[in-house]
């Protein structure tokens, strides 16, 4: 029997932090690995992962509705690929995009199929 | 100074097997910007797992591509077996290692075919083929897909591969290596080949390293972050070390390909040779819980990268694949600016994109 | 037998497969099976083709490309769907991005079912096409049109 994964280190942070760190993780010569968006009941959480040896940095951040969220590729260049797809599906709106399709990236049937509405409360 | 054009590239394209579009911004005979827009192919697949549940997503994800089909059912499989906190048998991890080796050659075999029939060199596209048919052989044998296997589950494998079927796996790829070495020292010998590569599509190791790029493209510039590296997979115990090369050109990340090949059989037969007895599958029982899980394997076109999020049903609330691909992209589009337009497909080419990949 | 389906030339677009029958298309040109025997020749021209064989289904993005295609065929034409996905859509028909299968929009003459389909299913796809093909030259000569 083997259990060979990784060890999952996610540290959930401020939405406020999110680019003091970008720009730490960046002059330590970290990569972007990947931006995910999770939708809820119309709550957004994005997940960031940064890679530098094999040594996995996740940071998770939620992200209120409506709310603009400033972009990581002043540090990573490279992340304007996720994030215009995350604008895409999910409906976030970025600041300082470096390289902005503005929602031309996916020509979707449907815009924003993947955000989701609250749940409304039962009174 | 000349006048500046925009050429649209794609997306039905002679050079190109998958849909893509470039707008490639001249002047004169160089590219000064290209600006990729993508969308031809997404599905939106990751969504099917609001109406799939964790154990039929496996084969959903499976499709996400057709080349490297078998290592996105394993990668997705790892995360929810992560997060489960299921214990895969021995036997199992050596037979997804050995089929993910297989299916890197067949991928690697598949691209210096498209490479050889961008250059022009239709015999030695035909010959790259030839070869990659035993390997499908071999997928038909054993589990009944060419290019769909559908052959890992949550928890293991589907059946277990007898010892003589091992056996003449191995048979197979000692027959191979010897056609392989004569169509391969062709990419790596001949001159009206190597022209087409040497000293085109730089990428230092700064660009790599600055743009994320991952897989044969990093290792061409020296870079490594080979996944196989990491503990997924019975790489460390058969004593895996990534393959680099330093010039960054077009014939580097050729090269590293081309040696991978070789390596993955020397893989696939150390690990036929440790490989115990024993079950292939445990049985799954109970739902995935609450919490999300990452799990990362080497594709062959680099790290891939899957993160699955629970709730405690049936029913993930995200199973998310970054495929390599994606993370080649944006060293794509640096390694076209300034390059000569009859040198595009060469770039493109040798940055080994899956489009269906990217998209989902 | 006309000249056309003595020697009809293919041309293949792949709508949002996932590779797999994209790819044993092509495997389908290789010397294993060899589709070349039939005097069938690949090219990338929609104007040259006879046969337009497509993988994968039709999304918002790709339904225009795969009409723009079609039109620009000389006739007669035929059509063949390759994969389950390009006949109905298959497992991702319930994703929010995909219309359906190939015929949505436009004529489809051949159906070739499978995930990924086989060469042998696709050779034998081709194969029937020719016989359409055919059909399709001689009513199309009946109407007094030009004869290839």
């Amino acid at each position: 029997m083997t259990r060979s994964h990784e060890v999952q280190e996610i540290t959930e942070i401020s939405y406020s932090d999110l680019l003091v760190k970008a720009k730490e993780l960046a002059e330590g010569g970290y990569r972007a690995v990947q931006i995910c968006a999770t939708s809820k009941d119309g709550k957004t959480e994005m997940l960031y992962s940064f890679d530098k040896d094999f040594k996995m940095i996740n940071y998770r951040v939620n992200v209120p509705s409506e709310m603009r969220v400033s972009s990581i590729t002043g540090f990573f260049w490279s992340a304007f690929i996720f994030e215009n797809e995350v604008h895409d599906l999910f409906g976030i709106e970025f600041t300082d995009l470096v390289l902005d399709y503005k929602g031309n990236f996916f020509k979707l049937s449907s815009k924003t199929p993947w955000k989701t509405e609250a749940k409304k409360e039962v009174q | 100074m000349g006048k500046r054009t925009i050429v649209p590239f794609g997306p039905q394209h002679p050079a190109l097997p998958e849909p893509i579009h470039l707008d490639l911004e001249l002047e004169d005979e160089k590219v000064i910007r290209a600006v990729p827009s993508i969308g031809y192919v997404h599905r939106g697949l990751e969504k099917l797992v609001e109406q799939n549940d964790y154990q039929i997503m496996c084969y959903v994800m499976e499709r996400v591509c057709g080349i490297c089909s078998f290592g996105h059912s394993w990668g997705y499989a790892a995360a929810v077996e992560g997060l489960m906190d299921i214990e895969v048998p021995e036997r199992a991890e050596h037979l997804r290692t050995i089929f993910h080796e297989l299916s890197r050659i067949h991928s690697h075999l598949l691209w210096l075919g498209l490479l050889a029939d961008a250059m022009g060199f239709e015999s030695l596209f035909m010959h790259c083929w030839r070869l990659r048919e035993s390997i499908l052989d071999i997928f038909e044998k054993s589990t009944g897909g060419r290019v769909i296997l559908s052959f890992t589950k949550i928890g293991g494998q589907f059946k277990d591969i007898p010892k003589e079927s091992l056996a003449e796996i191995v048979i197979i790829l000692e027959n191979m290596r010897k056609e392989l070495l004569v169509v391969t020292n062709v990419f790596l010998d001949d001159t009206s080949v190597k022209n087409r590569m040497c000293g085109v599509g730089k990428l230092s190791k700064e660009d790599i390293m600055k743009l994320g790029a991952i897989g044969p493209t990093a290792r061409g510039s020296g870079v490594n972050n080979d996944a196989r590296c990491l503990d997924l997979g019975k790489y460390k115990e058969l004593g895996f070390k990534p393959i680099l090369e330093t010039d960054g050109d077009c014939y580097a990340r050729c090269k590293v390909r081309v040696r991978e090949i070789f390596q993955s059989i020397d893989i696939i037969i150390k690990d036929v040779e440790n490989i115990p007895e024993g079950p292939v599958n445990i049985p799954v029982k109970g739902m995935p819980p609450m919490g999300d899980f990452i799990a990362r394997i080497e594709q062959p076109r680099g790290e891939a990268f899957y993160y699955v999020k629970g709730n405690g049903t049936k029913y993930l609330d995200r199973a998310r694949v970054r495929t390599p691909t994606n993370a080649n992209i944006p060293i794509l589009v640096k390694v076209l600016q300034g390059c000569y337009l009859n040198d595009v497909t060469m770039m493109v080419m040798t940055i080994d994109p899956c489009i269906s990949c990217t998209e989902r | 037998m006309s000249y056309s389906t003595k020697s009809p030339w293919i041309i293949h677009y792949d709508g949002s497969s996932c590779n797999g029958c994209d790819i044993e298309v092509l495997a389908c040109l290789t010397p294993m099976y060899d589709l070349e025997r039939f005097g069938i020749v690949n090219t990338g021209n929609p104007k040259h083709a006879d046969i337009l064989l497509i993988t994968g289904s039709i999304n918002e993005q790709n339904r225009d490309v795969v009409k723009q295609i079609y039109e620009q065929m000389p006739e007669p034409k035929v059509v063949v769907a390759i994969g389950i996905c390009a006949t109905s859509g298959g497992v991702f028909k319930k994703c929010y991005n995909i219309l359906g299968g190939v015929d949505k929009v436009i004529p489809v003459d051949i159906y070739v079912p499978g995930c990924a389909a086989r060469p042998e299913a696709i050779i034998d796809g081709v194969v029937k096409a020719l016989r359409i093909l055919e059909e399709k030259s001689k009513a199309l000569h009946n109407k007094g049109g030009k004869v290839q």
